[in-house]
């Protein structure tokens, strides 16, 4: 499969990426083109221009940022998955970095593509909903900071308008009080989830005083699955709570499960990422 | 066009690529370095394995002008002197073949598991294959071939 005919010009700062994508409006970034690639060999993206990022050292780091962790858009899998910081601070972020596809996937992927291509079945969406990312996008006129609640629009619809791109994703730094999990079934290794649940419970004197959970292809984006935080917050057992994993979601039926079958294996994916973030 | 400077197997090659050439047929046609396979052409099945920068990555899914300035590795590139690399004598030892389609996208992406120190037990040497497809061997003597030649590198 080949790619129908594109321009092609490398970015060599964050800045003149925004203005190559300025000055044509069918002009696409490419990153890690781990998603973009497929699609230009399907020809269902057919940009003029590919304005390439992938290169883009000064947006690709973790950092220190007081009681955050700031994330450079072009940060690669493998190097989120073993980031000294993210490991400390933010564990769900480098272990489920380490889950995305196969090794050779993490060699080139990043977090700024994956966030920006919108897919609801990729992992790290479903982590910034539950963990209250804040995405930095940049554009002609400044930069603005969107919540993850507000940023996954539809499917492959993100808050990213045209002529701007994600820079830099801001997530908090967890304590000792949160336990954590991401619990990702697939029919096959290196596979997309078929239905996969973050989850963060937070604990206090003992005893559960908050959970943020998120659910990976449960509908056309990341969803929080609020009857369940607010059943656990309220004192139910976890088995009890994951019973209301599936409720207000609409599934896709595929290949690799039926919509039905999608909201039985969220309730038991569910129950397990809860008692895992529980044992943490 | 664009030109670009890639460095394959250690030798720099200069050429003018479309963009929207892949670097698997740049390697296969331009090159002629065939030991390169296609498989799926999807991404799925590892066949086009090689190293950019010392990295496994699907040549199938990267555009050859992303390659600019990069070193490439590819199946050719691997013996020296010719005497093979441990990952292809420990494949060779260890019949971890058959057909031998899958075989040099799979000893690209054995090398560049031991590499990062990734292939410490046979639980990481089958995970760290997962994008690798093999429909002949059943995997046992490519993870005994890998697990082998780990042994001798370290
Ligand atoms: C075999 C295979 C298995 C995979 N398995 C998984 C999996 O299990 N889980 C998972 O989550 N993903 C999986 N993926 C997808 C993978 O994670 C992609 O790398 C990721 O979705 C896209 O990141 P990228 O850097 O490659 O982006 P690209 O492909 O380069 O870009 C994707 C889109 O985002 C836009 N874009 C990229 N960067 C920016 C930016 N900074 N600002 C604005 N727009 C931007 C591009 O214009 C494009 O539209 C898999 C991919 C493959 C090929
Ligand atoms: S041919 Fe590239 S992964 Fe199958
Ligand atoms: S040896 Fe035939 S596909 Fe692996």
């Amino acid at each position: 499969m080949i790619p129908a005919a594109f321009d092609y010009e490398v970015a060599t700062s964050a800045d003149h990426a925004l203005s190559l994508l300025g000055s044509d409006p069918d002009a696409k970034l490419i990153a890690g083109g781990h998603s973009l690639i497929p699609a230009l060999k399907l020809r269902v993206a057919r940009p003029s221009k590919l304005v390439d990022i992938g290169r883009l050292g000064e947006l690709a780091y973790v950092r220190d940022a007081g009681d955050k962790l700031a994330i450079g858009a072009l940060t690669r899998y493998k190097a989120l998955r073993d980031d000294a910081l993210l490991q400390e601070h933010c564990p769900i972020v480098s272990t489920t970095a380490g889950l995305v596809g196969d090794p050779q996937v993490r060699h080139r992927g990043t977090i700024g593509g994956s966030l920006a291509h919108g897919d609801p079945a990729s992992d790290l969406p479903a982590v910034m909903l539950a963990l209250g990312a804040e995405l930095v996008i940049r554009g002609g006129v400044g930069e603005r900071i969107v919540p993850a609640t507000q940023f996954f629009t539809g499917v492959f619809q993100t808050a990213i308008g045209p002529g701007e791109m994600l820079t830099e994703i801001r997530v908090p730094k967890l304590t000792g009080a949160t336990g954590w999990s991401y619990v990702k079934l697939s029919r096959r290794a290196q596979d997309w989830a078929t239905v996969a649940v973050a989850a963060l419970v937070h604990r206090d004197n003992g005893g559960l005083a908050a959970a943020s959970i998120a659910l990976t292809n449960m509908g056309a984006t990341p969803l929080r699955a609020t009857a369940v935080e607010d059943a656990l917050t309220a004192g139910a057992k976890p088995t009890e709570a994951a019973e209301h994993m599936a409720d207000g979601t609409d599934p896709p039926s595929d290949v690799a499960a039926s919509a039905e079958f999608r909201a039985h294996l969220a309730r038991v994916v569910g129950k397990r990422a809860i008692e895992e973030a529980l044992s943490r | 066009m664009r030109s670009v400077a890639i460095t394959v197997n250690g030798e720099r090659r200069e050429l003018q690529l479309e963009p929207r050439e892949l670097l698997v047929y740049v390697l296969r046609e331009r090159l002629a370095l065939t030991g390169t396979n296609v498989g799926c052409d999807t991404s799925s099945c590892g066949a086009c394995t090689v190293l950019l920068d010392g990295e496994s990555v699907k040549s199938c899914t990267v555009l050859g002008v992303q390659a600019d300035g990069c070193e490439i590795t590819t199946i050719e590139g691997l013996a020296m002197n010719g005497a093979l690399h441990p990952v292809q004598q420990a494949f060779h030892e260890q019949h971890a073949l058959q057909c031998g389609y899958c075989t040099p996208g799979m000893v690209m992406a054995a090398v560049s598991l031991i590499e990062s120190g990734e292939a410490g037990s046979e639980k990481a040497i089958r995970e760290g294959l997962e994008g690798n497809l093999c429909r002949c061997t059943g995997y046992h003597n490519i993870v005994k071939a890998v697990a082998a030649a780990a042994s001798v590198t370290a």
